[in-house]
């Protein structure tokens, strides 16, 4: 069911976008160019530069204490370690891998439910979200 | 040999070694020496989640250097993993890396730490441990990836 609010309200979880490179500032702006200030609850993370220590710190530093979803490029290495290493035993984080555009602009909008809700029902979308197009004809 | 990889790098499994370096090696198993994972259960599963299914062993220093030879005999193609110099460092001492070639991937910035590479960054120590790696026979070179610049000792140590 959806839930929206308006955008850059306080209420609901947030989102950290962590991923290697660019990425996940360059997801952020995406869904910033697209559906402008509900793009707040977004906060980009890149790996690059940073030994695994300090990835975990600085994802601690951002996630605060409040529910938070912290999407991530790839399981595989340091940004889904610091991501599991960071929500584990604490019921306020919830991991998503594999992260991609549809399912950001549909958390920007959705984000009341209790966060393990919300990241089963983005990895189905996400999933989704991939399929051939074909143009009408 | 199927020691395929001895490899210096603080993010241990990630990316760039189980694609960048698995594509080109193609490793059955990884083996991680590091005293801490070791003994953690939780974190071990962790870094298991980014092997792609491969066999991953994680081993003291102690353990490693009884059961090298055991690995280089077995047909298993083993990529060896250390977080830091000092532990690759421990393993080299006897000779027990004579002839290895020791890669270094990636250490990041960090407090008494020089860039050397955009992907190293060593302190006096690590340099000091470098050498003693060379000095027990092994050759140490820098690359974090295989189709990328290999940078030799002599090279990292200048300046």
């Amino acid at each position: 069911m959806n839930d929206r609010r308006p955008a850059g309200e306080n209420s609901g979880a947030r989102g950290i976008v962590v991923g290697h490179g660019d990425l996940a500032r360059g997801l952020v702006d995406a869904v910033r160019r697209i559906a402008g200030g509900a793009a707040d609850t977004l906060t980009p993370l890149s790996n690059e530069g940073r030994s695994p220590q300090q990835l975990v710190a600085d994802l601690e530093a951002m996630a605060g204490n409040g529910p938070v979803i912290v999407f991530v490029d790839l399981q595989t290495g340091s940004c889904g370690i610091a991501a599991l290493a960071s929500s584990r035993d604490n019921a306020a984080r919830a991991v998503v891998c594999g992260v991609n555009l549809p399912m950001l602009l549909d958390f920007v909008f959705n984000r009341t439910q209790p966060v393990s809700e919300i990241a089963q029902r983005l990895v189905e979308l996400g999933r989704g979200s991939i399929q051939p197009a074909q143009p009408p004809r | 040999m199927p020691i395929v990889l001895f490899r210096v790098d603080e993010r241990l499994i990630h990316g760039q070694v189980v694609i960048g370096w698995g594509h080109e090696l193609r490793p059955d198993r990884y083996v991680v020496v590091d005293a801490q994972l070791a003994g953690s259960g939780w974190e071990q599963d962790l870094y298991r989640l980014g092997a792609s299914n491969k066999d991953v062993l994680f081993v003291t220093v102690e353990e490693a250097r009884a059961r090298l030879a055991e690995w280089r005999e077995e047909p298993e193609r083993s990529i060896l993993l250390t977080r830091d110099i000092a532990t690759m460092r421990r393993l080299s001492e006897g000779g027990m890396l004579a002839g290895a070639q020791v890669n270094l991937g990636g250490i990041h910035h960090g407090p008494g730490r020089d860039e050397v590479l955009t992907y190293l960054h060593l302190t006096e120590d690590d340099r000091a441990d470098l050498m003693a790696i060379e000095a027990e026979g092994a050759k140490v070179t820098a690359r974090d990836l295989p189709d990328t610049h290999r940078v030799g000792l002599g090279a990292l140590l200048k300046g």
